[in-house]
């Protein structure tokens, strides 16, 4: 008996049961592997690749190491803060960068680069370009000076001798008003600081836009719950209409209600609640940006509302009713705590969405009611500063995830539920 | 057997031949009443000689140097021209991303054997850009503003002025021409703009005038905000694109005037990406030289109030093609409108754009 308890139990061919075991449980795994194999690569393709090749670009720099390699290693042993130009041998060899460069066509793209972190460096690279073919051998230095007075400004050598290695920081600095000159670190001045501010007012207008969608969307959510099946479809179609609604449709239906002179407004103005001259200012500014895009996201409210307080079931509360609670206590102990992963999960949703838009505050925002989001894409359809805008994007995603982690210290993200 | 050989085989070459015969051409433009002017002025006559060749729109030039990056990047071009204004065509050659060209071999000479560099002189602005219009960024007011006791604005100052022109204004939600009109307006002469706003003093001093009117500013960032604006009594003046007022004035019979002092001249036009395979480029090109000819480029003022880019197509400027009014007095490049014009200065906007867009935007928050 004590004999047969420790030997290992075997399969029929004299394997150990255990191994047989894992082995039989590997292959199921791999099958299950297999099946989800096609999704797994095709979200790696089209989701995880592209958006982590757009966040390399924050900190990649290469275009300057690559188009100036001889200046590059030249300017190693120059040092700015001496209050000197780098010597002869610098210019001589961003001569034959330039002229190397010039034959790619790749000077000017260095240019619109530097032109990021050093405003002139632009025109100071197509104008050099033009001439640098002509340049004789020789006092490079005085060439490139007549060429571009600018070539002879310390400040400029400094920025690229900053701006020489492969990887840079910078884009994250000017992403959170900052920057570095041969001094370190330090904010912006103070009239050139506004991502940090947006940064803030993107989070404070996003929690605005999730509470009030909460507010209207909760009532709405009960009734389409608890009414009979067909005035609760006749709502469910309202609830749904915007959705087949053009984006842009939506918001230009508010700025003819909001403005001025708009629909609101006059009818306020007739029904002399206001007077003609003090006509409520609710389009171009924080209001209108709340307005819309509470309007816009309310169904992503409602939906998962709606779906948790269909499987309440309603012989809760007149149970509560019953044993004599109030119709407040009940609501209040009885209903409303089982509505919380509802509520969990439609608040997250709508400040998710909320968090990335930039139509809408663009169009009914004004300049006191636009996000972070119309930053990034002046970057990225504009500015063409690509790099800063990876930054933005990053640091974005960063404090989207951070409020992920905080709101599941605190309700626990495993109290979500979508139905 | 020989019938079923017979069918295949004329199907066979009936599919071969329209494989041979469509030949997709995709231009991008703008969209809307300037598309259109393109259309009737350049694609439809070409078309009507070419029926081989197939042209696709794409309305994507707002983005279009985001989008020509992305292209080359994922190294799959699928335009084949693009409409693109003369801020961007800088941002597109310096990034290599349009060909350049040599406008007296692509381009067809005017009428009186004039090359084409110099019928469209000093409008070729850079190496890699065709223009076609001339454009300009100027105001149009209501002229039914009770509170003005008759006055109309007749400088550029005016828009400055809220005591004698009280009312809200609507402005470009960027710092490009409204600094410039600021600075005019705080008493810098024409040619000292740029150097002023070079400098950080400079730029403060356009913001501070800027300030002035801050309280009764609406910003828009699409320029067809404006005349909305303006018919809906939201603005009693604003700044946008001329031809977008002739429309509301002319096509829509609103209130409005035109202020033409201090306009600012701009240029919209081609330019052919980098990297088109050989025989896309020809196509590309036989079209660039018919579309760009003198005739064309006139024929296009008949759809839309943008001045030809060539001189030798400006006399044959003529009536508009379906409200049949003289098209001339309402180009920005007529004389009784072009007496104060500003000259858009690409090269100082393309080094410090981004620089005075980051001030600009800190002041706008504040």
């Amino acid at each position: 008996m004590s004999e047969s308890s420790t030997a290992p139990l075997t399969t029929s061919d004299g394997v150990p049961l255990k191994v047989s075991l894992a082995k039989a449980l590997r292959r199921e795994k791999l099958r299950s592997f297999l099946l989800i194999a096609p999704l797994l690569f095709f979200i790696l393709i089209s989701f995880v690749a592209p958006i982590a090749d757009m966040l390399f670009r924050s900190v990649e720099n290469a275009i300057v190491p690559d188009t100036l390699p001889r200046t590059v290693v030249a300017l190693e042993d120059w040092d700015g803060s001496k209050g000197e130009l780098p010597g002869e041998p610098v210019y001589a060899a961003l001569a034959a960068d330039l002229k190397e460069a010039v034959k790619e066509k790749l000077h000017t793209r260095l240019g619109s680069r530097l032109n990021y972190d050093m405003p002139g460096a632009s025109s100071m690279f197509r104008s050099t370009g033009r001439k640098v073919e002509k340049f004789t051998d020789g006092n490079y230095k005085e060439q490139f000076i007549k060429a571009d007075k600018d070539w002879g400004n310390i400040n400029f050598w400094e920025g690229l001798k900053q701006l020489s290695s492969r990887y840079t920081d910078g884009y994250f600095l000017s992403a959170i008003d900052m920057e570095r000159d041969s001094t370190g670190i330090h904010f912006k001045p103070e009239e050139q600081r506004i991502y940090l501010m947006l940064f803030g007012r993107t989070l404070m207008l996003s929690v605005a836009i999730t509470v009030s969608c909460l507010v209207l969307g909760y009532p709405v959510a009960w009734l389409l719950a608890n009414l009979p099946l067909r005035t609760s479809n006749l709502l469910m179609i309202l609830v749904l209409l915007p959705f087949w609604t053009s984006l842009l449709v939506r918001t230009s239906a508010w700025k003819v209600l909001l403005q001025d002179q708009g629909v609101i407004n006059d009818l306020l103005v007739w029904a002399h609640i206001i007077s003609n001259d003090n006509r409520l200012p609710l389009i171009n500014n924080q209001t209108g940006t709340i307005i819309a895009m509470t309007h816009i996201l309310l169904p992503f409210m409602i939906l998962p509302l709606f779906s948790v307080m269909k499987t309440i079931s309603p012989s809760y509360m007149r149970a509560a009713k019953s044993l004599g609670a109030t119709d407040w206590t009940a609501f209040w102990r009885v209903y409303f705590p089982q509505t919380i992963p509802g509520i969990g999960a439609g608040a997250i949703l709508v400040f998710i969405l909320a968090i990335g838009y930039y139509i809408t505050p663009e169009l009914v925002g004004g300049t006191s009611g636009i996000f972070i989001s119309n930053r990034i894409a002046y970057h990225i359809s504009s500015s063409l500063n690509w790099g800063l805008a990876a930054a933005l994007g990053t640091i974005l995603l960063g404090v989207v995830l951070l409020m992920f982690v905080l709101y599941d210290k605190i309700v626990g993200i495993d109290n979500v539920k979508l139905g | 057997m020989k019938f079923k050989t017979t069918v295949l085989a004329a199907t066979a070459m009936a599919l071969a031949s329209s494989v041979a015969v469509a030949k997709d051409m995709t231009i991008v433009s703008w969209g809307g009443a300037y598309q259109a002017s393109q259309k009737n002025a350049y694609t439809d006559p070409y078309v009507k000689d070419h029926p081989d060749i197939n042209i696709i729109w794409d309305e994507s030039s707002a983005e279009a140097v985001a989008k020509l990056r992305a292209m080359n990047e994922a190294g799959n071009l699928t335009w084949d021209l693009v409409d693109v204004d003369a801020a961007d065509s800088f941002r597109l050659c310096d990034e290599g991303l349009a060909m350049e060209i040599d406008p007296d071999k692509l381009l067809a000479p005017a009428p009186d054997g004039t090359p084409a560099s110099e019928d469209f002189g000093a409008q070729l602005v850079n190496s890699c850009y065709i223009p076609q219009i001339v454009y300009s960024t100027t105001f149009g007011y209501r002229n039914d503003v009770a509170e003005w006791n008759g006055a109309t604005p007749t400088s550029i100052c005016d828009v400055f002025d809220l005591e004698k022109f009280p009312g809200k204004r609507a402005l470009e939600k960027r710092p490009i021409n409204n600094v410039e009109w600021a600075l005019l307006c705080d008493g810098v002469s024409k040619d000292e703009l740029y150097d002023v706003l070079a400098t950080d003093e400079g730029v403060e001093r356009a913001l501070a005038k800027l300030d002035t009117i801050k309280d009764n500013v609406v910003w828009w960032s699409a320029a067809a905000e404006t005349p909305q604006l303006l018919a809906d009594k939201e603005v009693v003046i604003g700044s946008t694109y001329n031809g977008r007022l002739f429309s509301a004035i002319a096509e829509q019979d609103q209130p409005i005037d035109m202020l033409w002092d201090a306009q600012v001249f701009s240029f919209d036009g081609w330019i052919i990406p980098t990297g088109l395979p050989e025989d896309r480029l020809a196509m590309v090109e036989d079209f660039v030289k018919f579309a760009t000819d003198t005739q064309r480029l006139a024929d296009q003022a008949a759809y839309i109030s943008y001045g030809p880019a060539r001189a030798s197509s400006a006399p044959l400027v003529g009536k508009h093609a379906t409200l049949g009014i003289d098209m001339a007095p309402h180009m920005p490049t007529d004389p009784a409108n072009s007496k104060n014009v500003i000259y858009y200065n690409f090269e100082f906007w393309a080094d410090h754009r981004d620089d005075i867009d980051a001030k600009f935007q800190a002041w706008l928050a504040q």
